[in-house]
């Protein structure tokens, strides 16, 4: 029974994904004073492209065939180990928060490897912009979640949701640092717009839409859905580490449906944020990027610090 | 005693400590002069929240004027003044080179080490809350000279003075919940008269060398070196 929800709530991330993406489109245009395309575009592209011939070079070797397929799982395989709708279940407890790190640096390893294999001058430009940005991304990110395990003392993340539910509403410094750590990580790890942006092909500032570049057809469908799912897994991250209430703690059909009708409520928040940040914030420049992530590090181990100073036992 | 087991006003003034101790940080780095100013409204802004929660949750109805006199000094009139001044110098584009700023960063955390070092005495006589809120105003307070030295523009520096003050009104707040009605008007007054003093000071300073850069004073010795 467990697995049985476990394997549905991971159905649920892969479904929905496409969705949060759409709604984020449509919060954007409305805010441009644009026509805002329907909600449901992304999966309509995704379809198309499914029923696209892909197109792959003659010099294109297996990595370029196998890679989206390989991104693709590892990224599910990452949404597996977060608790969507429910806490306590069996996939997210064998699992825990590194593992979902793991995962996430081992997609980005093919994407990368993927980018070079072709020999374009774009395609290698783009892996050395995302691997410069993920090196120091990552230990923010980490840092961030360190916070959160060295209070919940577990890196398991069902577990450390059910203690900052079960504890009830305190207001911790720490998690005030973490959560704005996270949020810029999150910004530049997903890339949007301060860091990179994903509606441009413009070829001196695009990172992520450079590697794919060479991509068509299924392969691309396949790429760009790992790219919204791991848009949504960050967004659930911050929605349900620092803001978990509503999430189900038991199975019953009722407290599932409610889990799904909240974390959907606080995700069509956090997107209408991110809409209005994207809008009011222009790209920065490619060399200020390292200034934002050295900026998220240090909001991370500020928020480890005062963990240890400011909340202590003593 | 852990955070959990604390009162929910405790909690909130714990974070606001956090806060005010990020925003010295962030106005230490900073170069520009505008985003300096943005900060310190920011600044302003959470004593101003501080004091709203301190009257809320004391029940102590003078704290909402000393509220209202904060965000009315701290966040709006005084930011707007030095902003017009950086406008009228026209000095919003320049970015001041701050001289080996990673030592000054450095030196700004090593000072909020000393802070809770020369504090820790007083946590025998009070409560771990108190030590927090303390240790961050004297850090606040230290990270102000330290913003005063290291950076050479006088507006700068009349941020770095007003930031020390925030440091103590935060410290007064916290400690003493609230300080009588007098004393605060005082002090809002103090800081009202320190504003319109610096405003005659970037006059003089201004017309007697042309520029804010206080390094530039050094041209005024009476013999030539």
């Amino acid at each position: 029974m467990n697995w049985l929800i476990a394997i549905l709530q991971t159905i649920l991330f892969v479904v929905l994904a496409p969705l949060l993406a759409g709604w984020i489109k449509c919060c954007k245009c409305r805010l441009q004073n644009r026509k805002a395309p329907s909600v449901f575009q992304p999966y309509r592209d995704l379809f198309k492209l499914t029923h696209k011939q892909p197109v792959v070079s003659e010099q294109a070797s297996w990595l370029f065939i196998k890679a989206p397929y390989i991104i693709f799982s590892a990224t599910v395989l990452a949404a597996t180990v977060v608790p969507l709708i429910a806490v306590d279940l069996p996939t997210s407890a064998s699992a825990d928060v590194i593992v979902m790190v793991g995962f996430f640096a081992f997609a980005r390893f093919f994407l990368a490897l993927a980018g070079l294999d072709i020999g374009t001058a774009f395609g290698g430009m783009g892996s050395s912009r995302e691997m410069t940005i993920s090196s120091m991304a990552e230990p923010a990110m980490l840092m961030a979640i360190f916070t959160l395990t060295m209070t919940a003392s577990t890196t398991n993340l069902s577990f450390a949701i059910s203690h900052v539910l079960n504890e009830g509403l305190v207001l911790r410094p720490s998690f005030v640092f973490a959560l704005s750590a996270l949020v810029l990580v999150a910004i530049a790890e997903t890339g949007r717009i301060p860091v990179d942006n994903p509606a441009t092909h413009l070829e001196l500032t695009m990172i992520h839409e450079a590697m794919i570049l060479e991509y068509s057809g299924r392969h691309l469908a396949l790429i760009e859905w790992a790219s919204q799912l791991k848009l949504m897994l960050y967004g659930v991250l911050i929605a349900n580490i620092f803001f978990p209430w509503g999430i189900a703690e038991s199975f019953g059909i009722q407290a599932l449906g409610y889990g799904l009708l909240v974390i959907i409520g606080k995700l069509a928040l956090l997107a209408v944020f991110l809409a209005i940040a994207e809008t009011l914030v222009a790209k920065m420049r490619l060399f200020r990027v390292q200034e934002f992530l050295s900026f998220a590090y240090l909001l991370g181990l500020l928020g480890m610090l005062s963990h240890i100073i400011l909340e202590a036992a003593r | 005693m852990n955070i959990e087991q604390l009162d929910f006003y405790t909690q909130a003034i714990l974070s606001m400590a956090a806060l005010v101790g990020l925003t010295s940080f962030l106005m230490l780095g900073q170069g520009r002069l505008l985003r300096l100013i943005f900060v310190f409204a920011m600044q302003g802004f959470l004593l101003t929240l501080t004091t709203a929660l301190a009257a809320y949750s004391l029940n102590n109805h003078h704290l909402y004027i000393s509220a209202v006199l904060t965000l009315v000094l701290k966040v709006i009139f005084i930011p707007w003044m030095l902003r017009r001044e950086v406008l009228r110098m026209n000095m919003h584009r320049d970015i001041e080179a701050l001289k080996n700023n990673t030592a000054v960063m450095l030196g700004g955390a090593s000072l909020m080490v000393f802070s809770y070092y020369v504090l820790h005495p007083i946590v025998q006589s009070s409560s771990v809350v108190m030590l927090n809120a303390l240790a961050v105003s004297l850090s606040v307070v230290l990270l102000g000279m330290l913003l005063m030295i290291s950076h050479r523009q006088a507006i700068a520096h009349v941020v770095g003075f007003m930031s020390i003050e925030n440091g103590l009104f935060f410290a007064a707040i916290v400690a003493t919940n609230g300080m009588p009605m007098v004393v605060e008007l005082g002090v809002a007054f103090d800081v009202l008269v320190a504003a319109v003093l610096f405003g005659i000071f970037f006059l003089h300073i201004r017309t007697s060398i042309d520029s804010l850069d206080v390094d530039l004073l050094n041209k005024l010795h009476e013999v030539e070196k």
